[in-house]
């Protein structure tokens, strides 16, 4: 019997170590293949963009090329459905919980985006503003219990601006690429888009925590969870810009394709200084 | 003699006065422009008199001509003057419904002034706070007021949370055209669309 035991503690072992040599080398693999498939975007996106010129450089507007505007229109009427059944009826009632609750709401969400902002900020350079968001995140997290209140704002760590890779790849000179329409998260770029494969390869600790398990605290759920009300999150809050953007466009793809990319730029120059995003090229043209 | 210098003085003292009195900086236009929508907006008005009225402002402080030159882009340069005519009354006739319809919804908003920015002699930023109510967050709002003539300072963008108007429209336009075979008659059919909707 003992012998059977220690066999089957054996096999068990066996087993197990094999099973986490083969969680270990699947992970690796998908790991090494998306960074790979990342590396292929982001070379491709660096010379996509006008010509293989850096658009930092020129501190305009270059524009983006809409490689795929007929998928991109079907993908974009097809999330525009989504909103209507579904996204926009969520948000309208999202909007009767107490302020409080939808505060708390935002805070918590704000904080979980902490994780990805803060080495981003450091790839970005900006360590200064990357300590600033630890003590932030440090001080929601414990006493502003689960980031639920913001005491990090009362004592001055105020002016929170998220960061994702995507800004990181543009601070570094990587061009956007190909506008592109993602199937429910909306629009997005070659570069964002691929960008924001880091969050799945290790990039994203909640990610790590929640999905990978790297923790037995939370679960999968918890993760999508968080995504579907950041989207909800945002959404109520702009419910009648959208209706009036809406209703007052004469093509709202196009509206929201432009609103996007001088979001991300704007994001990109981490300025509030629309005199850095703006070119007067463009209106001393009608002067002339 | 000297009764005819006086008068002469004192006519140049009245029209230096009077000019100095109209012209307004950046700010004071905002502000001023502010005042009255806001005015309009929460009075005991129907919506077609609301509307009447903010056109009034938008007719006196926004330089629709300009803007509406500005969103046409490269295609200004390829198209006849009677086409430019043609573009210029649409543009007009689709700026006042959109600015109006956009407006009319809203019930006394609060926008505040903070500060502004010169540019350049032509272009002054006037930075601006829309106070946030229980259903949107606040709203950052900067406005490029046109100032080559220093009386006569006009509205050329608006420029929510760093996103701007008159960018998008131009954006919006071009694809519009682009779609359509670089035909800027289907531009103005959708203009007319919109205006007779």
């Amino acid at each position: 019997m003992k012998n059977y035991t220690s066999l089957a503690r054996f096999y068990h072992s066996n087993y197990s170590f094999t099973l986490i040599k083969d969680f270990i080398y699947n992970l690796r693999m998908k790991k090494y293949l998306l960074l790979l498939f990342l590396s292929f975007l982001i070379t491709f996106n660096a010379h996509s963009s006008s010509d293989g010129t850096n658009e930092m450089s020129k501190k305009n507007s270059g524009e983006v090329k809409d490689c795929f505007e007929s998928l991109n229109r079907g993908i974009f009427a097809f999330n525009q459905a989504i909103d209507t059944l579904i996204i926009e009826p969520v948000a309208k009632g999202y909007r009767y919980l107490p302020k409080p609750i939808r505060n708390g709401t935002s805070n918590v969400l704000d904080n979980i985006s902490l994780v990805v902002t803060i080495p981003n900020n450091i790839l970005q350079g900006d360590i200064k503003v990357a300590g600033k968001n630890s003590a932030r995140f440090i001080l929601n997290s414990t006493i502003g219990i689960l980031g639920f209140f913001d005491p990090a704002t009362k004592i001055g760590l105020n002016d929170y601006v998220k960061e994702d890779w995507g800004q990181t790849l543009g601070t570094w000179g990587v061009g956007e690429g190909c506008f592109i329409v993602l199937p429910v998260l909306g629009p997005s770029t070659l570069r964002d888009a691929s960008a924001s494969l880091v969050n799945y390869v290790g990039g994203n600790a909640w990610y790590n925590i929640t999905v990978d398990e790297d923790t037995h605290y939370f679960s999968d759920f918890d993760y999508y969870a968080s995504r579907g009300l950041t989207g909800v999150d945002f959404r109520a809050k702009n419910i009648e810009s959208f209706d009036n953007l809406e209703a007052n466009s004469l093509d709202f793809y196009a509206s929201v394709k432009s609103l996007y990319l001088q979001d991300r730029k704007k994001k990109i120059f981490n300025s509030d200084e629309i005199i850095e995003t703006l070119d007067d090229s463009d209106w001393e043209e009608i002067d002339n | 003699m000297l009764n005819i210098k006086v008068k002469i003085l004192i006519i140049f003292c009245l029209l230096l006065f009077n000019s100095t009195v109209q012209a307004k900086n950046p700010s004071e236009l905002i502000v001023g422009i502010v005042d009255q929508a806001s005015s309009i907006l929460s009075g005991n008005l129907s919506d077609n008199e609301k509307i009447t009225q903010l056109n009034d402002i938008a007719e006196n402080n926004v330089d629709i001509k300009g803007i509406g030159f500005y969103t046409l882009g490269k295609f200004r340069k390829n198209i006849s003057s009677e086409d430019q005519d043609r573009y210029a009354d649409l543009f007009r006739k689709y700026f006042l419904k959109s600015f109006s319809s956009r407006l009319v919804t809203y019930t006394d908003p609060k926008i505040n002034v903070i500060s502004e920015k010169v540019v350049n002699e032509k272009y002054t930023i006037v930075n601006s706070i829309l106070v946030a109510t229980e259903k949107r967050p606040e709203v950052k709002i900067d406005w490029r007021v046109y100032t080559k003539n220093p009386d006569k300072p006009l509205i050329r963008d608006l420029i929510v949370e760093g996103l701007s108007l008159a960018r998008t429209q131009k954006e919006e336009f071009k694809s519009v055209i682009q779609n359509n075979n670089n035909d800027i008659n289907a531009l103005f059919k959708t203009l007319e669309d919109f205006i007779n909707k």
